[in-house]
């Protein structure tokens, strides 16, 4: 049976981890590569790296950081962060990238989807939407959440599986920081009108939320960062509860 | 020994040489038919549309070369798909080493499948070491049904391959390179057939 995926998610600025970590037994907690190690052999099931630099060494920084993930990590990881062309693609691919995400590159210009799923299958190409809710309904914005587009999320998840969308990451900015669970209502109405698989984000806080984020939100994968790198809550504890909930996992 | 991953531009091949890295082995990575022959081992890696990867394996003379070779040749995911005899994707005639055609998932499940699913009914050395139920890594969209050169089951709203098995040839649908140690083992127990 397809278990359910726990998936930790790290910012990366130039080549290092950005938001804190607590991981005791790290020689280096800046280093992504140290740290993806530790999450593998702790059970997560797939990393995503989301990169926030901004400098025009980027590519080249984190082209090498896939590079050496790939060189050293056993499970499968997902590069994020100011993707935009197929030149992008090939090269984080190339160094050993499993899938790559794009998000304002596609709201932006949507045929890039069609271009990239077209060329690299859509096995590889996640299609990361941030959304809240404004006036009642779910609005897609950029920039982290910070500017508002017209597009609502519902539609513009069915275009993006029609265009060529492996799977879609989707983060609700109104859950995303509060600790107080996924948006389950949003995410199970993804879940029953896509085919494709949906990976839930933004508002983890304890276990429970993991279940009702299957249970309820019908998610195919759970993405947290703070929860894992504060160890607020052990993979191997969350995999466990979930099994004893018939939920499946891979333990 | 000497380890070759068929080049022909398709794909993950990266993350297979690091894997075989790990384990403490080089692979070459190469479409050169003298090299390929000449090989201990060799891994035929894909990751992308079968329509488009087979005819680069004809552009190249691959087609013709991989159902010849004698010592243990691994397809992985696409590699093992375009070994069978039809693929539905892009309509695409196989290389014609298993004898089954690979089918789309039906509607009844979400495609792709990605994730980690169970691997059970192990039969083959390729599984040494590995128990019944192991979670491999997967992520496609299209299956190879249960046939006569069926080693390994898993259930993704029907039962299906995920390791096919004839004389010298092995394919794996999942990623034995992104399968943690599970998947380390399976590619180690490759290379020390």
């Amino acid at each position: 049976m397809l278990t359910k995926r726990i998936i930790p998610c790290l910012d990366i600025k130039n080549g290092r981890t950005v938001k804190g970590v607590n991981f005791v037994n790290l020689r280096d907690a800046g280093d992504p590569v140290e740290l993806a190690k530790i999450y593998a052999k702790n059970g997560a099931d797939e990393l995503v790296f989301l990169d926030i630099s901004a400098t025009e060494e980027r590519r080249k920084t984190l082209t090498k950081l896939v590079l050496d993930v790939a060189a050293q990590v056993n499970i499968p990881f997902t590069v994020g962060g100011g993707i935009s062309s197929i030149e992008d693609v090939d090269a984080l691919l190339k160094c050993g990238a499993d899938k790559v995400s794009i998000n304002s590159s596609a709201v932006k210009r949507p045929e890039l989807i069609n271009e990239l799923s077209g060329k690299f299958g859509n096995q590889c190409i996640v299609v990361a939407i941030d959304a809240k809710q404004i006036d009642g309904t779910w609005k897609v914005h950029l920039v982290g959440g910070k500017v508002p587009t017209e597009l609502d999320l519902f539609e513009w998840a069915k275009e993006v599986e029609e265009r060529g969308a492996g799977e879609i990451l989707f983060t609700s900015m109104d859950n995303d920081g509060t600790k107080d669970g996924f948006a389950n209502q949003a995410l199970a109405k993804l879940s029953s009108e896509l085919n494709i698989p949906i990976i839930a984000s933004g508002g983890a806080g304890n276990i429970q939320h993991f279940v009702d984020a299957f249970e309820t939100g019908k998610a195919d994968a759970a993405l947290a960062a703070s929860v894992f790198h504060f160890k607020e809550i052990e993979i191997n504890d969350l995999k466990q509860k979930l099994r004893e909930l018939s939920i499946p996992v891979r333990l | 020994m000497k380890i070759v991953i068929i080049d022909y531009g398709a794909g993950n091949i990266q993350s297979i040489k690091f894997a075989i890295q790990r384990l403490g082995y080089e692979a070459v990575l190469t479409s050169d038919v003298e090299e390929i022959q000449k090989a201990d081992k060799v891994i035929f890696p894909g990751v992308g549309e079968a329509s488009s990867a087979m005819k680069m394996l004809v552009q190249t003379g691959l087609d013709s070369l991989i159902p010849e070779l004698k010592q243990p040749v691994l397809g992985i995911c696409l590699g093992m798909q375009l070994m069978c005899n039809y693929c539905e994707e892009g309509d695409t005639k196989g290389l014609g080493i298993f004898d089954v055609d690979v089918m789309r998932f039906n509607h009844d499940v979400k495609v792709p499948q990605i994730g980690w699913n169970e691997i059970s009914e192990l039969e083959s050395r390729l599984f040494e070491g590995i128990n019944e139920n192991e979670y491999m890594y997967l992520v496609h969209s299209y299956y190879a049904p249960i046939c006569d050169a069926t080693v390994a089951v898993s259930d993704y709203g029907l039962q299906y391959s995920n390791a096919l098995k004839k004389d010298n040839f092995y394919g794996v649908q999942f990623h034995p390179e992104k399968s943690s140690v599970a998947g380390e083992k399976i590619l180690q127990n490759f290379l020390t057939l």
